[in-house]
């Protein structure tokens, strides 16, 4: 039996739902709306698991589940090497959002990743430490700013409401996920123009180590 | 196991020989002097522990801290220090190296005339490698120090460029926007106050920019001695000459040309034979962030293999660990690991 792992809440496990539909495969909750258990028709030999989306990766890299769906954010924040372990089979056209880095609207004079760059190491000598930025981020914040050659900041973890960081000044800065923007401009900041760190859409994968035949699933959603 | 041991209390005794007193140092140490020292790419190559009551702990990446730390709270010159233990960092699974490793270090602390420190240590790490036949390298991070005070550019630029000495590909952008003249640039709407950086700090920098704005490009002859600079490789009397012939085309950079000159005579003083040894006035820009001055590494041809010894000055670390006070540092580790799997290829061959 193969394993299928598809995000267990809301609007993104309904657009899985919808997306596996459109290619013949039904999914759906079984027993009650609480029961993180499925069905899969349409295809046989495949079961599904309702997972938590940022757990996907993981259980992928392990190999308990052949395929899932889940943002590409994740499974690069996540997943150091993430190409030898998982692959991706399609792209699902939802999803949508961009990892970017904010700073406040009031910073007029900062605009670009070389702003940034300045004003950190001016900050560092005003503040004595450095310059923070507020993220969940951690792995793919630090290797986008190291290759851009910003310095002198510190990243600070934050799991949620991060665009308000800036404002209970816990952080200078933030880099989080955004699809339209509102929330980082309702929380005075504003995205640097060459602040975006990835472009992320949910995606279905497929694991590297977890074997089985993938076959007749990949072909079904193809031939679509 | 067991030869380790031996190759490790081989070198202890080499450096303990030459004066130098033992030292020990914690495997854990305080997450937020390596953070602040280091800054996040430590992160990227440290293995960080949290502890709920003693903050963020640290494996430690190296002994240069924790050694220097020691030195400076009991500071008495002049100093030499040896040591021996595990370090860890991540490794990238694709060079197949552990990331529990050996190091044994030699550290001096000394206001005698710099060369000769720098000869002393450098030699010293030659003579205990000599049987190995390693390729030397070495090069100086104050020529280019000295390269960029003598641009003919603002004090601003230059800090700028000297903050980016160790991120080559930042250096090489910052130095092609400075070869241009200053690009519009169009400010950000503005908006609510919010944060630490006040308004009078945004004002202050907007004044800056405006004044960056009309400054004119560095000299493109000044960048192309630059480039020039940064060229040069060989062995090291020939580059000598190459950086004496550039001296008339970036005149800042012969002090640090001389203090090269007598490193080489200091080193023929002692008897080595410097014809063979290697020079790159890049080398040490990538890997060695605190190292500014003189810097050095010994190698095996074996591919994926770290330097099987490295080292170098690093005088600006001092000053930070030193809470201002600094004191002139060189110093170097040799993995036994290495010098060990190095000793039986030559015994096999």
């Amino acid at each position: 039996m193969l394993k299928l792992g598809v995000p267990s809440k809301g609007r993104l496990m309904q657009e899985t739902f919808d997306w596996f539909a459109e290619r013949g495969v039904q999914l759906s909750k079984s027993g009650s709306d609480r029961e993180y258990v499925g069905q899969v028709e349409g295809v046989d030999g495949v079961e599904l698991v309702l997972l938590s989306a940022g757990e996907i990766p993981r259980e992928l890299a392990a190999g308990r589940i052949h395929f899932g769906v889940t943002g590409t954010d994740l499974v690069h924040e996540k997943l150091a090497h993430w190409a030898d372990v998982v692959e991706p089979v399609a792209e699902m056209g939802f999803g949508f959002a961009d990892l970017i880095i904010a700073v406040p609207a009031c910073w007029r004079d900062v605009t670009s990743l070389h702003d940034l760059d300045a004003v950190a190491a001016r900050f560092r000598a005003d503040h004595g430490f450095r310059l923070r930025i507020a993220t969940k981020y951690h792995r793919l914040v630090r290797q986008f700013l190291t290759a851009q050659g910003v310095a002198d900041y510190q990243l600070l973890d934050s799991q949620g409401a991060t665009e308000g960081a800036v404002k209970n000044e816990t952080a200078e800065a933030i880099a989080d996920i955004t699809s339209t923007g509102a929330t980082i401009e309702a929380n005075h900041l504003r995205i640097l123009e060459d602040g975006l760190v990835l472009k992320s859409q949910a995606t279905l994968w497929k694991s590297h180590s977890a074997g089985g035949d993938c076959g007749p699933l990949i072909r079904k959603i193809s031939a679509h | 196991m067991s030869q380790l041991r031996a190759e490790t209390a081989r070198l202890l005794a080499a450096f303990e020989a030459n004066g130098a007193v033992r030292l020990e140092a914690d495997i854990l140490q305080p997450a937020d002097v390596l953070l602040d020292l280091y800054g996040e790419d430590i992160r990227a190559r440290a293995y960080v522990a949290s502890d709920p009551l003693r903050g963020e702990q640290m494996l430690r990446p190296d002994f240069t801290v924790p050694v220097v730390q020691r030195h400076m709270a009991v500071s008495a010159e002049p100093a030499r220090y040896t040591y021996a233990g595990p370090v860890f960092r991540y490794q990238d699974s694709a060079t197949g190296r552990a990331a529990q490793s050996e190091q044994v270090g030699y550290e001096v602390f000394d206001r005698s005339a710099p060369e000769v420190i720098e000869a002393e240590v450098f030699g010293l790490f030659h003579q205990i490698l000599a049987p190995l036949g390693l390729t030397a390298s070495t090069g100086d991070v104050g020529l280019l120090r000295a390269a960029i005070d003598g641009l003919s550019t603002s004090d601003a630029r230059k800090a700028a460029l000297r903050r980016h000495i160790w991120r080559p590909l930042r250096f090489q952008s910052l130095l092609a926007r400075f070869s241009q003249p200053v690009a519009p640039k169009t400010l950000g709407a503005g908006g609510q106050q919010i944060g630490l950086r006040s308004a009078q700090d945004v004002q202050e920098r907007l004044a800056q920019l405006e004044e960056e704005a009309s400054a004119p490009p560095i000299p493109a002859a000044e960048i192309e001695a630059l480039t020039d600079l940064l060229a040069i490789r060989g062995k090291l009397p020939e580059a000598l000459k190459l950086l004496q012939a550039l001296t008339s085309r970036l005149p800042s950079i012969g002090p640090a040309v001389a203090h090269m000159a007598a490193r080489i005579k200091a080193l023929d003083a002692a008897g080595m034979d410097v014809a063979p040894i290697g020079f790159e006035a890049a080398y040490g820009l990538t890997a060695m962030e605190y190292y500014d001055g003189f810097v050095f590494g010994f190698y095996a041809a074996e591919p994926g293999w770290p330097a099987v010894a490295s080292g170098g000055r690093y005088d600006a670390l001092t000053r930070v660990l030193g809470q201002g006070r600094a004191v002139p540092a060189v110093g170097g580790i040799i993995r036994p690991e290495y010098s060990l799997r190095a000793t039986k290829g030559r015994l096999s061959c």
